[in-house]
C-alpha cells in the first residue's frame, strides 16, 4: 500500500451534509494518531483529518520523555523523577507525570516494536553522528546498539551514504568513553546501485531480498551484505548498520543478517526520511485503523464556523470545502516543523483557529546569536489551561470544545531538552481522552 | 640586487590576491597573508555585482569608464566566476525624466553599450516587475562570485610561486631606520593551510617591500607604524532570497538611495543595500529595520518580494577613502575611486605602500598599478599580464558539456559542478570511488568537497566558500555533518568535531536576519536535525562524567543470536 493514502471514507465533494463524528482530531503526527486512539479506546466515535506527512518523517524514531532538564543538567537517568521540577507553563506539568506514565502504557500497547518498556531508566543511544543521545522508547532494532550494553560493537558505513562516516561514529563513541570497544568499517553495498540512491532503494531492495550482481554472479542481496560485512567482522558480538535495513521486513532482514553474522545487528538511527520514523508512523495509523477511527489524510483543515464553541470545520478538497462536524476537537497540527505554528515578519500565529501564540515583540528576541543558546523560537506554540484547551492572551479559553495536543503547544525546547515524542503522546493521550469523555 | 625582491601582501581580499597575483607573474617572490579565509572582509560580504559602470554613469564617471573596461576584462580571463545577466535600470512613474537622460548620455560618455526599452519590454524579459514600471535602460551588468575570483587569484599566484598564509594575522610592522623591513605574523595554526587544534606561533616575515592591502582596515596596518591612514568604513545590507526573483540585474534609476538593486546569484536573489558610516569594521549593528527596508522598498520594483522567503542577510563595509582636505558628511558622498598612498612620499616612511577604496569590479587594474608602483621601485620592467592570461579554471570553458557526459554527472548537479570548476573540471571529478551529492541544495559532490579540502585543509568554512557547499535554502541543516564527515580519516575524530562545531556556529550566524516564515520553520527543523537527532548541543564525547551503568541496557528478553555454532563458520556462506 502506498504510504501515503490513506483515505478511508470518500467524502462528498458537494458540501452538504457534513461528515459526523464525536471526536475530530486535527493532524496525522504523533500527538494527533495517540490523542485519536485514547479517544477511540475511551468509546469515543474518532475521526481523524491530516494534511501532509507528519514529523516523523524527519524525526530519528526514537521516543524521548526527557533527556535534559531546561536548565540543560543531564543526561538524566530518570525521566520521569525530574517532571515535577518543570517549570509550570510545560506541557508536562499540565499533564501531570502519572498521565506521563498512562500515556506511554498506551504507546507500549499499541506499539509492538519498540523496547524500553521494561525500565523506567533512559537508554543512551548512538546517533549518525556519533553522538549518544538518552531516549525512554527505541525501534526494536535499535536494541542492541545501546551505550549500556558492554559487548564490542563493529558500525558498518557504505561508500556513497554521506550522512554515516563508520569510522569517524567510531572514534567518537570512544571518545565519549563508552564501555566498550567500538570500530568501523566503510564498505560497498553490492550491487551496483548509483551513488545518490535513495535510503527508500536499499530498503526495498533488502526487503524483497532482491538478487545483485556480485563479481558476476548473482546473489541475493542480504547475503552478499553479510558477507562482505563479515571479511571485516573481528569477533565484535554486535554490528550496527546505518537505519536502512528494510521497511516493511525489517525484523526478518535484521534477523537473517544477525544469523549469517553471528552478531547481534541494530540500526544506528538517521535524518530525513528516517525508516525508523516511518514505520512508527505506520505501525500507528494501524492501530487506529483497527481501533475503528475513520481517517482522512491529504487535505487540510482550512476554515471554521464557530465563535465560543467550534461548530464545524472545513477541508479544502480540490478547490472544495467540505465541512466536519464534531462535538468536540483536537488540535495536533505540529509546531514549526509541521506548519501548525506560523510566523511572518510581523508575529508568530496559529494558522486553523487563530489561537494566541505567545511571542517577542521584536522577532530579533526569538533566538539567541548562540546556534545552540536559548531559543524562544523553539517553544512557540499554544499556552492551554489545565484541560488542555488553548487559551488566549487573558488565560481564558479561546473554544470551549478544542485541545491542543502535541508540538502546536508552546513552552518546551524539545530539542534542547529531548523531550518531543513523549510530550506529544502524553498531551495527545490526555487530550483525547478528555474530549472523549465530554463528548459522551 | 641578486634575487628578486620579497613582497609582503597584507589582506586576503580581492585586491590583495589579485596583486599577489600580479606580481608574482612578473617574477617576484611574493608572501600573501590573510587574518582569516581568503575573502575574511569585505570582498566575502558584497553584492557581486560585476559592474558595468551604470551605477556611476552621472556621479562619477571616471570609475564609471574603469568599470566598463574591467567588465570586459573579467568576462575574458574570470569567465567561470562570472554570468552575464544584464542589467536594467528602471523607471517608475514618480522618479525623474530628467535624471533617466542623464544616465543615459552618461553611459553613452563613458562608453557604456546602453539602450532604452519600454515598460512593457522589460516586463518581457522580467515577468515579476512592476506593471508601472515606465521604461528601462539597459545595460551590460553581470554577476561575479567573489570566492571563486579570489580562490583562483590565489591559485595562480602560488602557481607562480607565491606563498599564501590564511589565518596569519600582522600584528606589528618591523620598522628600521624609517623604513619599514617586514611584517610580524601570528599563525593561527602553524604555516600552510589550516588545521583545527594544530598550534599557531609567530613568525617574524622580512621583505624588501610591503604592500597594504586591508581595505577598512587599512588604518590599523598604518597605527603599527604611526602612519594616519583615512579609511572611512560604511557598511551595507545584503538580504538574499531563497529564488532568482529576476534573472538581470534591476536597479532603480534614481540619483543615490538606499534599496534600489537587485542581484540574482546563483540560485539566489541577492537585495542591497545600505550606506552608512561605521567606527569599527568588525563590529557595527545589525538591525532589523534594514532588512525590512530592502523588502519594502524593492517590492516597488518586483512585488512578489514581499511575501518571498529569504534565507539571510549580511553586512559588509566599504573601505572608503577620502583624501584629508575634501571632508564629505555623507558617506554617499565619498568617492568610490581608489588611492595609492605611498608612505615615502606622503609619510616619509620607506617600503610599504597602501592602497584604498576602489571596488571589487576594478580590483585587477588596481592590482596592476599598485604592481607597477613596486616594480617602480625595484627599477623592474616586466609587463602586466594579468589582463591576458585567463585565471585557473577559465582556461577553456568551451569543453564543458563535453564534461558532464564524461564524468556522468547529472543535470542539473553536473551543470553546477561543471560551471563552478570550469576548465578544472576534469581534474577535480576524475575519482576512482563514488561520487554521491553532499550538499543537495547546491549540487556540490564528494569530488568537489574533496578538492576544496586539498586546498584548504580542515577548514570547513573555507571548504564552504570554495563549493557554496551549505549555502543553499536548508543552510547547512542536512550538509553540515556531511561534510564533516569527508574531512575523516585525514583528519582524525576531534578536529573533524571542532571544523563541524565552527562550521554550525558560522551558519547560524546570518540566518538571524532572515528568520521568520519559512525559514524560521526551517531553522527549527535545523536545530531539530542536529540537537534532536544528534545531540549535538550535548555531546557526551564534551562530558566525561557519564555514569554508563547507570542507564539502560536492554531488555532482558532480548533473542541473542549469537549461539556459538553459528559463531564458528562466521554464519554467512562467505569464499
Ligand atoms: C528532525 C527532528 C528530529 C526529531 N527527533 C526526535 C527524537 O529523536 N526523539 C523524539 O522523541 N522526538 C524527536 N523529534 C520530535 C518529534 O518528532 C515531534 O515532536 C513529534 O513528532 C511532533 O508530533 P506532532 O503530532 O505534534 O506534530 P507533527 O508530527 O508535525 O504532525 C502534525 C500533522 O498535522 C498536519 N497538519 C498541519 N496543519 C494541518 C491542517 N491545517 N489540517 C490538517 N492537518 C494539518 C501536518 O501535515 C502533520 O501531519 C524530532 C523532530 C524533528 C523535527
Ligand atoms: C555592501 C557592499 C556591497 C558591495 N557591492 C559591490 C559590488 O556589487 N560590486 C563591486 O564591484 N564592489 C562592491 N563592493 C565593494 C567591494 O566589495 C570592495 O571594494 C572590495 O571587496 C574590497 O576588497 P579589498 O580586498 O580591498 O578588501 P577586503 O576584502 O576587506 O580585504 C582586506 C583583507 O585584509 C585582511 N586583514 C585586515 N587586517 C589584517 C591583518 N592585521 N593581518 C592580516 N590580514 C588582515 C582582512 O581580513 C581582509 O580579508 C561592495 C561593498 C560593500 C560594503
Amino acid at each position: 500500500m502506498s504510504r501515503w493514502c490513506r483515505t478511508r471514507a470518500s467524502p462528498p465533494t458537494e458540501g452538504t451534509m457534513a461528515i459526523e463524528s464525536e471526536v475530530l482530531v486535527i493532524g496525522g503526527g504523533l500527538g494527533g494518531l495517540t490523542s485519536a486512539l485514547a479517544a477511540a479506546r475511551a468509546g469515543a466515535d474518532v475521526r481523524l483529518v491530516s494534511y501532509k506527512q507528519s514529523t516523523l518523517r524527519n524525526a530519528s524514531g526514537l521516543v524521548d520523555i526527557l533527556g535534559y532538564t531546561p536548565d540543560g543538567d543531564g543526561p538524566l537517568t530518570d525521566p520521569y523523577a525530574a517532571i515535577p521540577a518543570l517549570p509550570a507553563a510545560h506541557p508536562y506539568s499540565t499533564v501531570g507525570v502519572s498521565t506521563v506514565r498512562d500515556a506511554m502504557a498506551l504507546f507500549d500497547d499499541v506499539v509492538p516494536d519498540y523496547r524500553g518498556s521494561h525500565t523506567d531508566t533512559n537508554a543512551l543511544v548512538p546517533t549518525h553522528g556519533g553522538t549518544l543521545k538518552p531516549t525512554a522508547r527505541y525501534p526494536a532494532g535499535a536494541s542492541a546498539g545501546l551505550a549500556s550494553d558492554e559487548r564490542d560493537v563493529l558500525l558498518v558505513g557504505l561508500e556513497s551514504m554521506v550522512d554515516f562516516d563508520a569510522d569517524r561514529a567510531a572514534e567518537h563513541l570512544e571518545a565519549a568513553g563508552v564501555p566498550f570497544d567500538v570500530r568501523g568499517v566503510t564498505t560497498s553495498f553490492p550491487g551496483d546501485l548509483r551513488a545518490d540512491a535513495k535510503i527508500t532503494r536499499y530498503a526495498k531492495l533488502l526487503d524483497t531480498d532482491g538478487e545483485v550482481s556480485v563479481k558476476g554472479r548473482k546473489r541475493p542481496v542480504r547475503a552478499a551484505l553479510a558477507e562482505r560485512v563479515g571479511r571485516g567482522l573481528a569477533g565484535e558480538q554486535r554490528v550496527g548498520f546505518p537505519a536502512i535495513l528494510g521497511d516493511d521486513n525489517a525484523t526478518e532482514i535484521r534477523e537473517e543478517l544477525g544469523d549469517r553474522l553471528g552478531a547481534d545487528v541494530f540500526e544506528v538511527p538517521m535524518g530525513p526520511p528516517s525508516l525508523p520514523g516511518l514505520r512508527l508512523e505506520d505501525a500507528l495509523f494501524d492501530a487506529l485503523r483497527r481501533a475503528g477511527a475513520s481517517i482522512e489524510t491529504g487535505n487540510p483543515v482550512a476554515e471554521f464556523d464557530g465563535d465560543d464553541r467550534i461548530e464545524q470545520v472545513y477541508i479544502e478538497k480540490n478547490g472544495a470545502k467540505i465541512p466536519n462536524s464534531a462535538d468536540q476537537y483536537v488540535l495536533a497540527t505540529g509546531g514549526l516543523v509541521g506548519k501548525g505554528v506560523e510566523s511572518d515578519r510581523g508575529g508568530v500565529y496559529e494558522p486553523v483557529f487563530d489561537c494566541h501564540v505567545p511571542h517577542a515583540e521584536d522577532r530579533y528576541d526569538w533566538f539567541d546569536t548562540d546556534v545552540f543558546g536559548d531559543h524562544e523560537f523553539a517553544r512557540f506554540g499554544v499556552q492551554t489551561d489545565d484541560d488542555l484547551r488553548p487559551t488566549q492572551a487573558d488565560g481564558s479559553a479561546e473554544f470551549e470544545n478544542l485541545r491542543a495536543a502535541g508540538a502546536v503547544l508552546g513552552g518546551y525546547d524539545f530539542a534542547a531538552e529531548k523531550s518531543g515524542s513523549g510530550v506529544s503522546i502524553a498531551t495527545g493521550y490526555a487530550a483525547g481522552r478528555s474530549a472523549a469523555q465530554e463528548a459522551q | 640586487m641578486t634575487s628578486a625582491p620579497h613582497i609582503a601582501v597584507i589582506g586576503g581580499g580581492s585586491t590583495g590576491t589579485g596583486i599577489a597575483r600580479d606580481l608574482a607573474m612578473r617574477g617576484l617572490d611574493v608572501t600573501l597573508v590573510e587574518q582569516g579565509n581568503l575573502t575574511h572582509g569585505t570582498t566575502g560580504r558584497m553584492h557581486g555585482l560585476l559592474h558595468s559602470g551604470g551605477r556611476y554613469a552621472v556621479s562619477d564617471q571616471a570609475s564609471a569608464e574603469e568599470c566598463i573596461e574591467e567588465n570586459r576584462v573579467l568576462r575574458d580571463i574570470a569567465s567561470h566566476c562570472v554570468e552575464m545577466t544584464g542589467g536594467l535600470f528602471v523607471k517608475r512613474p514618480e522618479d525623474s525624466e530628467e535624471y533617466f537622460q542623464k544616465k543615459l548620455s552618461g553611459c553613452e560618455a563613458c562608453g557604456i553599450p546602453a539602450e532604452v526599452i519600454s515598460g512593457e519590454e522589460a516586463r518581457k524579459m522580467e515577468p515579476h516587475l512592476a506593471t508601472d514600471i515606465d521604461k528601462a535602460i539597459s545595460v551590460p551588468d553581470g554577476a561575479v562570485d567573489p570566492f571563486r575570483l579570489v580562490v583562483a587569484n590565489a591559485a595562480s599566484a602560488q602557481e607562480h610561486g607565491a606563498r599564501i598564509e590564511t589565518h596569519s594575522k600582522v600584528t606589528d610592522l618591523l620598522v628600521e631606520d624609517g623604513e619599514v623591513v617586514g611584517v610580524e605574523v601570528e599563525h593561527d595554526s602553524g604555516t600552510g593551510e589550516r588545521v583545527h587544534g594544530r598550534t599557531g606561533g609567530t613568525e617574524e616575515i622580512r621583505t624588501d617591500y610591503v604592500v597594504n592591502a586591508t581595505g577598512a582596515w587599512a588604518g590599523r596596518i598604518g597605527d603599527m607604524a604611526g602612519l594616519d591612514i583615512e579609511v572611512r568604513p560604511s557598511k551595507g545590507v545584503m538580504t538574499i532570497m531563497n529564488v532568482r526573483q529576476v534573472d538581470t540585474v534591476i536597479n532603480r534609476c534614481k540619483p543615490k538611495g538606499d534599496a534600489d538593486i537587485i542581484v540574482p546569484h546563483e540560485t539566489t536573489a541577492i537585495l542591497g543595500t545600505t550606506d552608512e558610516e561605521v567606527d569599527d569594521p568588525e563590529d557595527y549593528p545589525e538591525k532589523q529595520w534594514e532588512v525590512d527596508m530592502m523588502i519594502d522598498t524593492l517590492k516597488e520594483l518586483v512585488p512578489m518580494l514581499d511575501e518571498a522567503r529569504t534565507i539571510r542577510s549580511f553586512w559588509g563595509v566599504r573601505p572608503l577613502y577620502e583624501p584629508p582636505d575634501v571632508g564629505s558628511d555623507d558617506p554617499t558622498d565619498i568617492t568610490r575611486d581608489y588611492f595609492l598612498l605611498d608612505h615615502e612620499e606622503r609619510d616619509s616612511l620607506g617600503g610599504m605602500v597602501s592602497i584604498v577604496g576602489g571596488k571589487f569590479t576594478t580590483y585587477r587594474m588596481m592590482g596592476e598599478e599598485i604592481s607597477d608602483h613596486v616594480c617602480g621601485k625595484f627599477g623592474i620592467d616586466a609587463d602586466c599580464r594579468t589582463a591576458d592570461v585567463p585565471l585557473p579554471g577559465s582556461e577553456d570553458f568551451t569543453v564543458l558539456r563535453d564534461y558532464m557526459d564524461e564524468f556522468g554527472l547529472q543535470s542539473p548537479i553536473g551543470r553546477r559542478s561543471v560551471e563552478r570548476l570550469g576548465s578544472r573540471a576534469e581534474e577535480v571529478l576524475q575519482t576512482d570511488g563514488p561520487n554521491p551529492v553532499v550538499c543537495g541544495c547546491e549540487g556540490v559532490t564528494r569530488a568537489e568537497i574533496q578538492d576544496a579540502i586539498e586546498g584548504s585543509g580542515s577548514d570547513l568554512n573555507a571548504v564552504r566558500l570554495r563549493t557554496r557547499a551549505s549555502m543553499g535554502n536548508c543552510q547547512g541543516g542536512f550538509c553540515c555533518h556531511r561534510m564533516a564527515n569527508e574531512l575523516h580519516t585525514e583528519y582524525d575524530e576531534s578536529t573533524t568535531r571542532a571544523a563541524w562545531d565552527e562550521l554550525l556556529q558560522e551558519r547560524w550566524k546570518g540566518q538571524r536576519h532572515a528568520l521568520w516564515g519559512e525559514q524560521l520553520s526551517q531553522a527549527m527543523l535545523n536545530y531539530a536535525l542536529q540537537a534532536t537527532t544528534q545531540n549535538r548541543d550535548n555531546d557526551p564525547a564534551e562530558d566525561d562524567s557519564i555514569d554508563f551503568a547507570a542507564f539502560d541496557s536492554g531488555p532482558e528478553d532480548v533473542e541473542v543470536v549469537s549461539d556459538a555454532s553459528v559463531a564458528a563458520d562466521g554464519g554467512y556462506d562467505g569464499n
